[in-house]
């Protein structure tokens, strides 16, 4: 069965045709060609799909795109005008926080995400006090990155470029 | 004796060149290739670990809206050669192992595609299967060499006595696991079939290597190469199980043609990666080491017992570091394999150098505490001035340097050698050592072009970027070729359309490709001095294999490790892990320390997490999948800090490099068992280490 939905995908506006079976993610990469967000797993286990949906980090490999009919969608190529980077971005190029660069998409939305989510005083795992606001510290940034995985493991650059990001070198 | 190169924009921590595409998710990878209307295509398999398929009844499927073709090994075209029985994709009927595809489905979109695979009814003359490696079979069997063509077995001295007359013995069996590559990027393929002429085929696919994947398809297929194209700018990670094609390639080349004219997408889903994308061997190592009571080995042996699949054999090369790591009068190394109804094995990061630095390094740290000798000095002890395998002198040897300079960065002077009295607390800490090591591998076979294009120099070679940096390091190299600025030189690789490159696999391609773009720069200026016109260019190729003969060229390392174990519940930390490597010239210290800490961090997750669990009823990996195939996430990695010598090695090549994406996961996982030990006085000798084997003896 096909449904007819509209998204917003990095500012952009598209109608679209999708089976009612098509995840967010198939229906950004195989119907739109939008391909920053990566497939790893299908399975909402490896992180690398993750997209801002509606400003929080999500799977989208785990939505089905008929349930998001309007959604708005920030992936990692819409984080900043072409030309210029996002400061979680330049961060991970600074640090050198990736290898294949295929987790990578994933992993910037995660940090972005992070950062407002340390801002706005949530808590994690790692967090010793839950009403204190968090410290950006390496407990924190790891724990709170943990969804995403990466074969490369460039964990110990990505720590310290979420650091970056947040403004704590 | 090479003159080396005069690192001028080598040695520089530049940022790599395809990182902003990175960042923003704009490089493309084989599955994303832009296409006109794609067909996508999914695999049937089989449910059975051996038998035959009697019928497959495709009716239900090929009457989907949508569907474009059902292909099975009744109808698929007849490959060229089956000689590799692993590509043999869709030629028999016969069942080899459970996950092997048996048929295929075109259509539309990816969802109909799925949804007719599983309207595809096949039925089987199930047969009984053999899917359990144990040391006690009795058919076990000598395989003719092992990878890629050592020796199997060598013999010298006299173990058996040795073991007999010496002061101390260390005699016991240790394990690895079954580990699965799991690059994040799952093996695919865009592939396109032009019929006009005789036809020509384009595979945009994700591959280490675009040439070699080019020949082998065209094997397959029968097809020319000047008939094939492969592109692969960008790959998602492979660790050896994007070194070879598997079968997957072979199938979207055989689905493009089954639709002429239009492109076709097919991707393996994660959990298709457990049977058809490669894995390493479960290994069973029996380790024998004598000493006298100085730590002197007299003897050191290992007898492995591993599995290949019954399709094809792959001999993974476990006892060959123990050939030529230590010095010791006696010794032996024997390897046996079961031969076995399950999915094909193959490369993974470090094949051979990886488990079989487990078992030694582990009964090496036993022998230090039975003689009371430090681990760091036991190894120092027994430094071989030669090769002791070839009787060659070292290209360049540096593991003792490797080991002060980590005792040192580490803190390891002073340690309390007595295992299991650490607490702080509630848990339980030690600390552990053990080397790391890996071949400076040469392959044969890589041409470079360079050409002078509107005032910079264009370099290209059908290279590989796996996530290595090589978009990044190779213009650095050709930069002090050439002597000019790193920023008037730009590369082109990942593309048959360049010039013949080698695999990017055993830790050779910069190696390799850089040698031959040394070469071609060499060439280049010799016939244009250094004011070229523009248009210039020269192609030059480089046989890195037949260089120097008469050294034995590895790189080495050295890696500690702090465990800490949860002294109740048994939980393994490891908050602290450090490694220092002599491994040649190191091109970009910003790209080499990723590769570092990549692969040690890959030594500490097959120490603690990565298991592929076979259930031999039904001859599957039932943890087919990334919640329940662990490998490390952010949070399993503490202080991990990766050093290394500056080394000068005048024998490897123009470059002096010698290799750097493999070594950090040998010897990773021994150092963390060392650590586990030492925090506990529990050894555990089978990976991965889990609490349940420490819980029943913790202090
Ligand atoms: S692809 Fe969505 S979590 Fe892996
Ligand atoms: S950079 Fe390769 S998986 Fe993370």
């Amino acid at each position: 069965m096909d449904a007819e939905i509209s998204l917003r995908v990095d500012g952009q506006a598209h109608r679209l045709t999708v089976d009612t079976r098509t995840t967010l993610l198939d229906a950004m990469r195989e119907r739109l060609g939008v391909t920053s967000p990566k497939k790893g797993c299908d399975h909402g286990q490896c992180g690398a799909c993750t997209v801002l949906l509606d400003g929080e980090r999500q799977l989208p490999c785990l939505a089905l795109a008929v349930a998001h009919d309007g959604a708005e969608i920030t992936t990692a190529d819409g984080l900043a005008p072409p030309g210029e980077l996002h400061p979680v971005q330049q961060a991970f190029l600074d640090q050198d926080a990736f290898q294949c660069g295929y987790c990578t998409p994933g992993q910037v939305c995660s940090a972005v995400a992070v950062l407002d989510e340390v801002a706005r005083g949530w808590p994690s795992h790692a967090s010793t006090d839950l009403t204190a606001d968090p410290e950006l510290d390496h407990d924190e940034v790891s724990e709170r990155m943990s969804g995403n995985l990466c074969r490369c493991a460039a964990y110990v650059n990505i720590v310290p470029a979420v650091q970056q990001a947040g403004g704590r070198s | 004796m090479t003159e080396l190169l005069e690192p001028r924009a080598m040695g520089q921590g530049l940022v790599r060149r395809d990182g902003v595409a990175k960042v923003r998710g704009t490089a493309t990878y084989a599955f994303e290739t832009p296409a006109e209307r794609p067909a996508h295509c999914a695999l049937v398999q089989a449910t059975v670990a051996r038998g035959r398929v009697t019928a497959i009844d495709t009716a239900a499927a090929e009457a989907l809206d949508g569907v474009l073709a059902v292909v099975t090994v009744f109808t698929a075209e007849r490959l060229a050669s089956v000689e590799d029985a692993e590509l043999a994709a869709l030629q028999t009927a016969e069942v080899a192992f459970r996950g092997q595809v048996v048929g295929l489905v075109l259509a539309e979109t990816s969802e109909t595609a799925r949804e007719a695979a599983d309207l595809v009814e096949v039925t089987y003359d199930e047969q009984p299967h053999d899917s359990e490696l144990r040391a006690d079979r009795d058919d076990l069997y000598t395989p003719e060499k092992v990878n890629p063509g050592f020796e199997t077995d060598t013999a010298e001295g006299d173990v058996a006595a040795a073991m007999a007359t010496a002061h101390a013995t260390v005699d016991h069996t240790y394990s690895t696991a079954t580990y699965h590559n799991n690059p994040l990027e799952p093996h695919a393929t865009t592939a396109l079939w032009d019929p006009a002429g005789d036809g020509f085929l384009t595979l945009w696919d994700s591959t280490q290597g675009v040439h070699p994947s080019r020949a082998t398809v065209c094997q397959v297929l029968g097809l020319p190469q000047d008939h094939v194209q492969v592109v692969a700018p960008h790959v998602g990670g492979g660790f050896g199980s994007k070194g070879t094609p598997h079968v997957n390639v072979v199938l979207a080349a055989m689905a493009a043609r089954v639709l002429p004219g239009r492109a076709v997408k097919l991707a393996l889903t994660r959990q298709q990666m457990f049977s058809l994308a490669g894995y390493r061997t479960p290994t069973i190592q029996h380790v024998q080491v004598a000493a006298d009571a100085e730590g002197r080995l007299s003897a050191i042996a290992i007898d492995v017992v591993e599995q290949t699949s019954k399709v094809k054999e792959f001999a993974e090369q476990t006892g060959v570091p123990t050939r030529m790591m230590y010095a010791s009068p006696n010794r032996r190394t024997t390897h046996r394999l079961a031969a076995l109804d399950l999915p094909v094995n193959s490369w993974m990061r470090a094949p051979g150098e990886c488990p079989g630095m487990f078992g030694p390094e582990v009964a090496l740290d036993e022998l230090a505490h039975d003689l009371g000798i430090d681990p760091v000095e036991l190894r120092i002890r027994n430094e071989p001035e030669v090769d002791p395998e070839t009787g060659k002198p070292w290209s360049s040897r540096h593991l003792v340097e490797c080991l002060r300079e980590g005792a040192e960065r580490f803190g390891w002077t002073g340690r309390d050698p007595r295992p299991g009295v650490r607490r702080e607390g509630g848990w339980l800490v030690g600390t552990g050592v053990a080397s790391s090591v890996y071949p400076t591998m040469r392959m044969a076979d890589s041409t470079a072009l360079i050409r002078f294009e509107a005032g910079r120099y264009a370099v290209e070679i059908g290279a590989a970027d796996i996530g290595t940096g090589t978009w990044t390091t190779l213009p650095q190299i050709a930069a002090d070729a050439l002597d000019v600025p790193v920023d008037d030189v730009e590369v082109r690789i990942g593309d048959t359309r360049y010039p013949i490159a080698s695999v990017a696999g055993g830790s050779s391609g910069l190696n390799t490709w850089g040698s031959a773009v040394v070469e071609a720069a060499r060439a280049f200026r010799g016939e244009y001095g250094t004011d070229p016109a523009d248009g210039d260019e020269m192609e030059t190729g480089v046989d890195q294999a037949a260089q120097d003969e008469d050294h034995a060229a590895y790189a080495f390392g050295a890696q500690f490790v702090e465990a800490r174990v949860d002294a109740d519940t048994g939980e393994i930390r490891v908050p602290r892990h450090l490694g220092v490597f002599a491994a040649g010239r190191i091109v970009n210290p910003r790209t080499a320390r990723s590769q570092f800490v990549g692969a040690m961090t890959m030594g500490l997750s097959m120490a603690l997490h990565e298991n592929s669990l076979l259930d031999p009823r039904s001859g599957h990996v039932v943890n087919h999948d990334l919640a329940e195939y662990h490998i490390s996430v952010n949070a399993d990695v503490g202080d991990l800090q990766a050093h290394w010598l500056d080394e000068h090695d005048p024998w490897v090549n123009a470059m002096g490099t010698k290799g750097i994406g493999e070594i950090g996961i040998t010897g990773a996982a021994a150092a963390v068992a060392n650590a586990v030990w030492h925090a506990t006085g529990v050894r555990v000798r089978d990976l991965p280490i889990t609490l349940d084997a420490l819980l029943p003896s913790l202090p």
